[in-house]
């Protein structure tokens, strides 16, 4: 196993927010939100969604050495997972579900002679005889085939739910007696699970996607730029969050000279305007990533590197907005009579800190992680068609859009990856967005009336 | 007042030399001129004459901070970090790294920018209001909560999907307006329409959110209640009250960016190859052309600390309360 750096950095975010969590299971103050969320419907299902592309996103994160050769290839579980879809290339453009290339070409038949058509295609479809009558109806079959399976499979899931609840409560739990959100959450979790198992199924079989331009599955690049939105997304916010709260908190709570020199700081860096500032840096990065080739011995080291960098100058230039929100708290707080109390018994000033400050501003920090996640998440799309963003070899979905935009222009158009990508940042931001509302509604105290 | 913008003018002051320290250390610290030099040269067969050719062209070839060769106030002005930061304070902005004067091409540029930028926010601005309105007028309803969710479904489409969306229906396939380009004079309308309406469109859902806090938080106030009291029915209260009261944040607001305007989008520009300052921009990213890009971060820095006086004196034009001192 070869943990990338980004990789160590999503451990490290997971085991934090273990952490939080077990320090929190018993708080009061934290259980009512948390509740809260737990009986939205929208909430529990876009976190059901959002949970499924985490899963992914994981999957994709666990990096490996395949075999023992010299080689310095690197893959994910995921790779190792959809190997067929890697494998299976084709020519160049093919529709989604077609068992023929997009572009006519010249076919050498079995006895020798030429023919200019639509050839067929190494892997979609190559399971059928005569792929003009046969394709609709078995594209029909498999898709129902996996969709029985699938909803078998998911059937099962919930089956063995009910038996852990009838475990528990030593009854046979009836489906009727679930809180709304539950049955939410297990029709969701339903829905997923059988359409994802069907695509699965499908795509052992066609390109449900289509190909690109070099013959490479769309469906395999959608997924695979799971992971670097949700990198972007997450990671930027670890980066960003030290910065704000320190900063945030010693210019609220001490005043004076520090907080004049923290307030220039951030208004310094709030004047540039941020995409230039980005992109000034990511020039740099660029320079610096040239010139010191030796140090980055593979492809996806060198992607990698460039992604961590990017996360690093996205939330050097994110921190302002939230320390500016925080120490606007900060100040209001330190007049709090509790914390004068603390101040008169003698607490010590960066116990209070910790014990009275802290615990009361958490509820901004959670609620702007989760806003700032799907602006992020779109940020990467636009920096990366500016050529900012991640590395041209890194699959994102920035990087599809850019790909994809001049083939618009195509006669007939190529419009597969576009939808995919489209389908998939949709999915994700929506139920980012919609969980980031429902986060706001039940922590932010103006909304509990 | 006027006292009150001096003062400003000279807090403006250490904010611009911190930008400009900022790229400073960022363009030739962290990277020295050397290292851009072999960038923009290729890496392969340079040569130490080829990069101090390179350098003395671009000026690159003093030292940065001190230069102990020269003599008396040369010893600080003949360094890099004099020649070209002091060069923009003075909007003395030189020649890019291609040759070209670049104060020359910004006012040529500006102009495009500004038809394309200005139309988006004016008409955004009332449409994103009027929808805001709407929602809040009918508060409470099954309209109210499909526009909520219509919103969150539009914010979470990336901007891109809009404009490759608006394109290809609205110019390829209707053929009702040019795909893109730009012309002087009343012909740019032509190729102005279809980039205002696709910069309206993509900012509608976050607009109509933000309009909509606003306005909701307006409307639980007493004076609406006492204006409701009086029998004044929903929409007199709503246009005559609660949207004059929070025209205030909303103005300001604007007045914010109003400034940053000319600096032009950058991805609406560079699809629509409009020649603005944003696709000059990109240009500048894509063949690396530091001194554009550096010229434009600190432009971009003034016209946000110009953005910010403004708003402090438009607070104090529109709602009486506010006094500068």
């Amino acid at each position: 196993m070869v943990i990338l750096w980004t990789d160590a950095l999503i451990f490290l975010l997971i085991l934090v927010v273990c952490a939080l969590g077990f320090y929190w299971h018993d708080k009061e103050h934290i259980k009512r939100p948390l509740q809260k969320i737990a009986a939205s419907k929208v909430g529990v299902a876009s976190l059901v969604v959002l949970l499924f592309f985490v899963f992914i996103g994981l999957l994709d994160s666990v990096h490996f050495k395949p075999g023992q050769g010299k080689n310095n290839e690197l893959i994910s579980c995921l790779d190792y997972l959809a190997k067929p879809l890697i494998e299976q290339g084709e020519k160049t453009y093919s529709a989604p579900f077609a068992a023929r290339l997009y572009s006519k070409e010249v076919i050498v038949l079995d006895d020798g002679t030429t023919k200019w058509g639509y050839p067929r295609l190494v892997f979609g479809g190559s399971h059928l005889k005569n792929p003009d009558i046969e394709l609709l109806p078995d594209i029909l079959k498999k898709a129902f085939y996996g969709l029985a399976q699938g909803v078998a499979l998911s059937g099962l899931f919930m089956l063995s739910y009910l038996g852990i609840r009838y475990q528990r409560q030593n009854k046979l739990a009836r489906f009727g007696e679930a809180p709304a959100s539950t049955k939410t959450a297990l029709l969701v979790t339903f829905i997923i699970v059988s359409l994802g198992y069907t695509l699965i199924y499908l795509s052992s079989y066609y390109h449900v996607f289509g190909t690109d331009k070099v013959g490479e599955d769309v469906f395999y690049q959608t997924i695979k730029s799971i992971r670097t939105g949700l990198v972007l997304g997450t990671l930027t916010t670890l980066i960003m969050l030290p910065l704000a709260i320190v900063f945030g908190i010693l210019a609220g709570f001490f005043q004076g000279w520090l907080d004049d020199i923290i307030q220039y700081l951030y208004t310094t860096l709030n004047s540039i305007p941020s995409v230039l500032l980005i992109a000034a840096s990511i020039l740099m990065v660029q320079v610096y990533i040239t010139n010191h080739e030796q140090d980055f011995t593979s492809v996806i080291m060198r992607a990698d590197m460039r992604l961590l960098f990017l996360c690093l100058i996205l939330g050097v230039t994110n921190w302002t907005g939230l320390c500016r929100l925080l120490r606007a708290e900060t100040l209001k707080l330190r007049e709090m009579e509790y914390v004068q109390a603390a101040h008169a018994l003698g607490v010590k000033k960066s116990i209070i800190l910790v014990r009275h400050i802290l615990p009361n501003l958490m509820h901004i920090i959670l609620i702007s992680v989760v806003l700032d996640f799907s602006s992020l998440v779109l940020a990467e799309a636009v920096l990366s068609y500016i050529n900012i963003g991640v590395d041209p070899t890194t699959y994102s979905w920035g990087n599809m859009i850019n790909g994809a935009r001049l083939e618009m222009a195509r006669e007939p158009i190529v419009w597969w990856s576009l939808s995919a990508a489209f389908i998939f940042m949709f999915g994700l931001v929506l139920a980012a967005n919609l969980f980031a509302d429902t986060v706001q509604n039940a922590f932010d105290p103006r909304h509990n009336s | 007042m006027i006292q009150y913008i001096i003062r400003r003018f000279f807090y403006a002051f250490p904010l611009l030399l911190g930008v400009n320290i900022l790229t400073f250390v960022l363009f030739f610290i962290v990277n020295s001129p050397d290292d851009m030099a072999r960038m923009q040269l290729g890496q392969k067969h340079v040569t130490e004459q080829s990069i101090a050719n390179w350098k003395q062209q671009h000026g690159y070839d003093r030292p940065l901070l001190w230069n102990p060769k020269a003599s008396g106030e040369e010893k600080v002005t003949q360094t890099i970090f004099y020649q070209k930061s002091v060069g923009l304070f003075l909007f003395r902005f030189g020649v890019s790294d291609s040759g070209r004067n670049i104060g020359a091409d910004i006012q040529e540029r500006m102009w495009p920018s500004l038809a394309l930028a200005l139309p988006t926010l004016i008409v955004g601005l009332l449409v994103d209001v009027t929808f805001a309105l709407m929602m809040v007028l009918f508060r409470g309803g099954t309209l109210e909560q499909a526009g909520i969710v219509l919103c969150v479904a539009l914010m979470s489409i990336s901007s891109l999907f809009y404009i490759i969306g608006g394109q290809f229906i609205v110019a390829k396939v209707l053929k009702l307006v040019p795909i893109s380009g730009y012309d002087d004079g009343l012909i740019a309308i032509k190729f102005l329409i279809l980039p205002v309406l696709i910069g309206v469109f993509s900012g509608v859902g976050s607009g109509v959110r933000w309009y909509r806090t606003l306005f909701l938080e307006e409307v639980e106030k007493d004076y609406v209640r006492t204006a409701r009291a009086k029998g004044l029915s929903e929409t007199q209260t709503l246009f005559r009250h609660v949207l004059r009261n929070a025209l205030i944040p909303i103005l300001t607001g604007v007045v914010v960016i109003l400034p940053l305007l000319f600096m032009g989008s950058l991805i609406m520009e560079s699809f629509f190859s409009i020649p603005g300052l944003g696709s000059y921009t990109i240009d500048a990213i894509n063949s690396q052309d530091f001194a554009i890009v550096r010229t434009m971060v600190f432009l971009g820095s003034v016209l946000y600390v110009v953005g910010l006086l403004l708003t402090d004196i438009s607070y104090t034009l529109v709602d009486p309360r506010v006094r500068l001192s």
